[in-house]
């Protein structure tokens, strides 16, 4: 396909295809643990993405964490405005899987390459489920040199 | 996925649109997984709260009631965020506990039991080996799996509840022989003398293990665990390492040996626990500002005898003015604990008891962290440690008899 710069295929997926700007995580998520749900700004202090707006993002997380809440929460937070436009883990668990088809959102899992090596938080990238392939669309601009 | 006869009737319909809805959900579930076919379970634990559901979860429910959905099994329900005797004392918002009890008539509405509870496995039913049940929060989950020797997977609220209405689940992670083996092994050379400890190990282990299909093997444990230290080990391995399911060798059920717990795996590490990584953990706890006035004995809910040692810790002292100690339990152990006199003895100390709820649950916990200007969180149990953070709470954990001291004294150590 023209213009895909690079791609990374997954194991499992579930959605329709999605198109976003990248979040890109080095330490797992939980909604309950880290996210403040009315907000959609990951706030558990110490978090690699603390601060962040996951609103509209396609967030890549290398892992699941435990907690049972993602079953209702993801349907929670679409209702409000604020959710992620697809979950890309490297590991997931059942929870996240049951939430997201919950929500009707997109989620995957299992990285043929380290989603670090290849995406950066700001890229634009797609997801799609039945191909079961993400694909970098563009790089993020380069930031300000201060 | 293979369907059965009476599964492809609820497919099509024949049991009313809320089975449909239900059997095609499991289906897309399963099929994420590649599960083959679905499987009857026996029993269903599930959340199903308001803080967590949200409006949009009340209004899905109330779109399924509206449709007659009505569970075919046993259902009980998880901790909740109102224990509704404390909502003007916590502050929490009215309209919000009006939400929490419409939530809990619509469930009941559809033949579920609002127990209320996420300690059910040590108070409402005990699965027998190979049981297949469908249980939501984690503790419960890995608790059935390990000790009981049950099959769950993490079943969250929209997934217990189709379970529930369909009797089913697909098949996938902990229901199959292949997942159930363990794939690590954990000498335990510790004294392991708290329920702290115990949930101490499950972070050691946990969080540099961070994965549902991970499964530790516990060894050279130097006597059997009670319920309770079980309870806060899997409790704790499940919240930092999203496990399922644990064997301890001569202990839990699936594993009379380490080979038998392994079951042809070849472990990818080995792990040792010792004293001295205990007390390197409770070192490892920023204090932050010093503050000490808020110690929470909750996550999971206390166990009748956690109830009555509590008590006795407390019996006779008095809480330092301005800390706050709040335990939780459920209805059934709190009405045990308060014919019993445990209830009243820590009463007079000065603690908050709380029924039906998890302290992490509170409906408005965040803006009781602000308006109480609570900083840091002392708790002996270290799945609440970890799960409060998005309160921005500082937490730490400190072991049982400590975390009276603190209470009794205001002092931090």
């Amino acid at each position: 396909m023209s213009g895909v710069l690079d791609t990374i295929r997954v194991e499992r997926a579930f959605g329709a295809t999605v198109e976003g700007e990248a979040v890109v995580s080095d330490e797992g998520f939980s909604p309950r643990y880290d996210l403040d749900r009315w907000s959609g700004v990951i706030t558990k202090p110490g978090h690699k993405l603390e601060g962040t707006q996951i609103k509209d993002k396609i967030v890549f997380f290398p892992t699941a964490k435990g907690g049972i809440a993602a079953g209702w929460a993801f349907y929670d937070i679409k209702c409000k405005g604020i959710a992620p436009r697809a979950l890309v883990f490297g590991v997931t668990n059942p929870v996240m899987v049951q939430g997201a088809v919950f929500a009707d959102m997109t989620i995957t899992e299992g990285w043929s390459r380290p989603a670090r090596e290849v995406i950066r938080t700001g890229d634009w990238v797609r997801v799609d489920p039945a191909r079961r392939v993400i694909e970098l669309l563009r790089r993020a601009l380069p930031q300000p040199q201060r | 996925m293979r369907l059965t006869a009476e599964e492809q009737a609820m497919l099509r319909g024949a049991h009313g649109p809320a089975v449909k809805q239900g059997i095609e959900y499991l289906i897309k579930v399963g099929e994420f997984w590649g599960a083959e076919r679905l499987v009857p379970v026996t029993n269903v634990h599930m959340m199903g709260d308001i803080e967590v559901m949200g409006d949009g979860g009340l209004k899905w429910l109330e779109c399924a009631a509206g449709q007659n959905a009505r569970c075919a099994l046993n259902v009980t329900t998880n901790a909740r965020s109102f224990d509704f005797s404390l909502v003007e004392k916590l502050q929490q918002d009215a309209g919000e506990a009006a939400k929490e009890k419409k939530l809990i008539g619509l469930l009941q509405r559809m033949n579920v039991a609002t127990t209320d509870t996420c300690i059910n496995y040590q108070t409402l039913y005990q699965p027998h080996l190979g049981e297949r049940v469908a249980w939501g929060d984690t503790g419960t989950v890995i608790y059935a799996n390990s000790v009981f020797g049950a099959r769950s997977n993490f079943e969250s609220g929209p997934a217990a509840f189709a379970a529930a209405l369909t009797g089913r689940v697909p098949e996938y992670g902990f229901q199959l022989d292949r997942h159930r083996k363990g794939t690590f092994v954990v000498k335990l050379q510790a004294d392991l003398a708290d329920l702290a400890d115990w949930g101490a190990v499950g972070r050691l282990v946990g969080e540099p293990n961070q994965n549902y299909f991970q499964v530790p093997v516990f060894t050279d444990v130097r006597r059997a665990p009670s319920s309770d230290e079980l309870k806060h080990l899997g409790a704790s391995l499940a919240s930092y390492g999203s496990m399922g399911m644990f064997h301890m060798v001569g202990v839990t059920p699936e594993a009379p040996s380490v080979e038998a717990a392994l079951g042809g795996n070849r472990p990818h590490r080995e792990i040792t626990i010792t004293n001295a990584d205990l007390e390197r953990l409770y070192r490892s706890y920023d204090l932050g500002d010093g503050r000490c006035d808020l110690i929470v004995f909750s996550g999971p809910q206390l166990s009748l005898w956690e109830l009555k040692n509590l008590a006795e810790r407390f019996d006779g002292r008095k809480i330092k003015h301005g800390t706050q100690v709040f335990v939780t339990s459920s209805n059934g152990v709190l009405s045990a604990a308060r014919k019993l006199g445990y209830v009243q003895m820590l009463e007079a100390a000065g603690a908050t008891l709380m029924e039906g709820v998890c302290f992490y649950i509170l409906q408005n916990l965040s803006q009781m962290r602000q308006r109480n200007g609570w900083s840091n969180m002392i708790s002996n149990s270290a799945k609440i440690v970890n799960i409060i953070g998005a309160h921005r709470f500082n937490t730490i954990l400190r072991r049982t008899q400590d975390c009276v001291d603190i209470a009794l004294e205001g002092r931090l150590r």
